[in-house]
């Protein structure tokens, strides 16, 4: 049935959601420390979860693991470029440390009751929307 | 029972978190799908009819249900821990970055997950609402897909699959994020 198989999705997001509301990452806060480097917990975090990730995936890679579909497990490769990740990256940087919440965290602050991010979630759907109509206008 | 929710109520460490998003990234893969939450947006636009006139919004959004669905999951995650897992808005930040945001004019530094007097309906009529509030959501918003991802699908995806790009688009993410946390912040707090 195909309501059941969405449920994985809405258990694993569940579990990411508890994740980052009790280790403090959607506080306002612990994101303004980190770019202040007061603080090594972001870092614990993003650092030991991309050590994990790095064996995990290079498990994957050596033990030619395969999916549920029974199709070989990849990270999709993302094209390099300068301009596009540096820009780009920068201009994500800039609205993370205003809002302290990037895309997940403002999900989870929403189910935290900060009923104002509803605001900040309609202006990145529409941050996204005016990338897309000038990309082509754009170094990528 | 009781102990082990008395256990999982506290504050977790980043020693338990890290490993922990590793293991939601393993959990999407292992299903097929990509562990990356600003895709949500765009299909977001999508969905709000952005197909018809722009190309880059049009495509069949019902394929791209299970993110929506993984989304779900997040607000309901924030309202579990909120209501049943003994949420303390206070997160344990340094002393250092209390005094210093208290001499910005908040009050109670890391009291709430968010500075409530920024962060609330009535400032988002003022200059420093709306820039922190709208201007800031925005430029997530339009930086993540430039930069064709965001934190979980660069810095944690990408990174865990040493891929070059998404290095590149963390060191953007941090030039951004100090650039603002530095140079731009002082005068946006004291607003």
């Amino acid at each position: 049935m195909k309501g059941m198989k969405f449920l994985r999705y809405l258990l694993i997001g569940t579990v990411f959601g508890i994740t980052l509301a009790k280790a403090e990452v959607i506080s306002w806060f612990r994101i303004y420390e980190m770019f202040k480097f007061q603080s090594f917990h972001m870092y614990g975090v993003i650092g030991s979860a991309v050590v994990v990730g790095i064996i995990v995936i290079q498990l994957i890679k050596r033990k030619k693991l395969k999916s549920i579909d029974g199709e070989r497990i990849i990270v999709a490769p993302k094209q390099f470029s300068w301009a596009r990740y540096i820009i780009g990256g920068s201009i994500f940087g800039l609205g993370w440390a205003m809002t302290g919440a990037c895309p997940g965290p403002m999900f989870i602050l929403l189910g935290n009751g900060v009923g104002v991010i509803l605001v900040v979630i309609a202006a990145a759907v529409l941050g996204t929307y005016v990338y897309g109509k000038i990309r082509h206008k754009l170094p990528h | 029972m009781s102990e082990l929710l008395d256990w999982i109520s506290q504050p977790w460490p980043w020693y338990v978190a890290g490993p922990l998003i590793a293991l939601v990234m393993f959990s999407m893969l292992f299903f097929g799908k990509s562990f990356g939450l600003s895709a949500n947006l765009r299909t977001m636009c999508s969905i709000l009819g952005a197909g018809k006139s722009c190309d880059f919004f049009d495509f069949n959004w019902r394929d791209q249900m299970w993110n929506l669905v993984f989304a779900a999951g997040l607000v309901l995650g924030g309202v579990i821990s909120h209501l049943y897992l003994g949420y303390e808005p206070a997160a344990n930040i340094s002393e250092t970055t209390i005094t210093e945001l208290q001499a910005f004019g908040i009050e109670n530094p890391g009291e709430n997950v968010v500075p409530i007097e920024i962060f609330n309906w009535e400032n988002l009529l003022t200059v420093q609402g709306f820039l922190m509030i709208v201007v800031g959501g925005f430029l997530v918003g339009f930086g993540t897909r430039y930069a064709g991802g965001c934190t979980s699908g660069h810095a944690i995806s990408g990174l865990s699959d040493l891929q070059p790009a998404s290095l590149l688009a963390v060191v953007g993410f941090f030039i951004g994020g100090l650039v603002m946390t530095y140079f731009i912040l002082p005068y946006l707090l004291v607003l």
